[in-house]
């Protein structure tokens, strides 16, 4: 079953983004060199960019359409988007950080949930604390327990493990993994990591020069390791 | 009390009423304008940069006449505002308070359009794909962000209020217990032979109180300092 159907195109600059691809339940990878346009579409899936021309859609709902004049704004997506440098509120407690998305979105307090998503990412002895006082892989691990508390229809995480050392990039995986196992939430995942995406990803969509090149399993992964080195 | 005589306690409580309503009336203003310089491109924007730091390089003298020839009863707004919304100004206290919010305007727009020109706009965003709508997004992570320069702010905004004297005594003259302000009383009484050991006394509390505000600003920095740091 697709539940995102993305079919974009976008000039910034002399770069040109041009691409076509469907996501289904999963983790569906966006792999390809740095530069490959990679984050530019899951800011567009998220609505922080505006296509140039095209369509996005999740399930029977129509994200973009630029013929139709339809362009639902970031906060009404339900998207949940875990960044590369996780962005965790500095002036917030990590309770109040995990705790923004429900505020925001007006949901009632679930404890339950709340509870759940904690011991999931381990992350119960830091609620009290101050986004700068965590490691890199704390801070990551509230980032996405951040966004899956806002209940996200579809989850996008952004090179979730490129801003970690070797360490705790190995210390954030099985949770990713338990993500996908466990949540049923839908992810777009991008990464230029073959190793790591050989572990969580369901699909890969290979991107180069702004170009979907190949879309297909994980025997995309294998003659691409120069992306990048782990 | 405190060896006061009635009429330096109304000069006190006078400066300090201006001072207080004329930096809280300018601060949605301050706000809104550094916002606006922080983050808008549009044509004119020079224009706007320039007119509000105007009273910062404009003599008091000639900023006062300006409000007086625009907001005093004959002045094209003056007129309009106590026609329709019986808001008056000349020679009245509110006068003060608006001479002395324009006086400490640039003052106070500086420092908050520079703490949001270092805001990491990425948090926005962020802010806005976990629900949170523009509005939304302003009150629960710029305005917070922001708030060490909307302290510092405040504090200039109001230390000028509380000293300002050139365009308030242009705009709305000296009246004991309605525009004199310490700064004023202070003159007055320097102007009459026998007046100096009433101007210092005057002058000593001049000085308490401005060491209070900056206590207090400091005081208030710093807390808002610590939620970042995390402590």
């Amino acid at each position: 079953m697709i539940v995102l159907a993305v079919d974009v195109e976008k000039r910034l600059g002399t770069f040109v983004l041009a691409a076509r691809f469907e996501a289904a339940a999963g983790v569906t990878a966006l792999f390809g060199p740095s530069g490959s346009g990679k984050t530019t579409i899951v800011n567009m899936i998220a609505g922080l960019l505006t296509p140039d021309r095209g369509t996005i859609r999740f399930g029977d709902v129509v994200l973009f359409d630029n013929a139709a004049g339809i362009n639902v704004p970031p906060h009404r997506r339900g998207i949940g988007y875990v960044f590369q440098e996780g962005r965790l509120f500095p002036h917030l407690s990590v309770r109040q950080n995990l705790d923004y998305g429900r505020r925001m979105s007006g949901h009632p307090h679930d404890a339950a949930q709340f509870e759940r998503v904690v011991a999931l990412l381990d992350i119960g002895s830091l609620l009290d604390r101050r986004p700068r006082l965590l490691s890199g892989g704390e801070r990551q691990r509230v980032a996405i327990g951040r966004a899956l508390l806002m209940r996200p229809r579809l989850l996008l995480l952004d090179e979730p493990l490129a801003s970690l050392d070797s360490r705790h990039k190995r210390e954030i995986l099985p949770y990713l993994m338990r993500l996908r196992d466990d949540s049923g939430v839908p992810m777009v995942y991008v990464s230029h990591t073959a190793a790591e995406l050989r572990r969580i990803a369901t699909k890969v969509v290979r991107l180069e020069a702004g170009s979907v090149v190949a879309i297909g399993g994980l025997e995309l992964l294998n003659d691409a390791d120069a992306y990048g080195p782990e | 009390m405190l060896g006061l005589s009635p009429a330096e306690w109304t000069a006190i409580e006078l400066s300090l009423r201006i001072a207080i309503v004329a930096t809280a009336c300018a601060l949605p203003f301050g706000i809104a304008i550094g916002w606006v310089l922080a983050r808008k491109e549009f044509w004119g924007k020079t224009v706007l940069d320039g007119i509000v730091y105007l009273p910062l390089v404009l003599p008091p003298v000639v900023t006062g006449y300006l409000l007086l020839i625009s907001f005093g009863r004959r002045g094209p707004i003056g007129a309009f505002l106590a026609d329709y919304f019986g808001i008056v100004f000349s020679f009245r206290w509110t006068g003060a308070a608006l001479s002395c919010g324009v006086m400490g305007f640039p003052l106070m727009v500086r420092p908050i359009r520079l703490a949001l020109e270092a805001i990491d706009r990425r948090l926005e965003d962020a802010a806005a794909t976990l629900g949170a709508n523009r509005a939304l997004v302003f009150l629960t992570v710029t305005l917070p962000l922001a708030l060490p320069g909307v302290i510092a702010g405040v504090v200039l905004c109001f230390a000028r209020a509380l000293g300002e004297f050139g365009a308030t005594i242009t705009f709305v003259s000296n009246i004991p217990g309605e525009t004199q302000t310490i700064s004023a009383a202070i003159y007055t009484l320097l102007q009459v032979p026998d007046g100096d050991a009433a101007a210092a006394r005057l002058v000593l509390i001049a000085i308490v109180i401005a060491f209070a505000a900056l206590i207090a600003s400091e005081w208030f920095a710093r807390r808002a300092g610590m939620r970042f740091r995390g402590e």
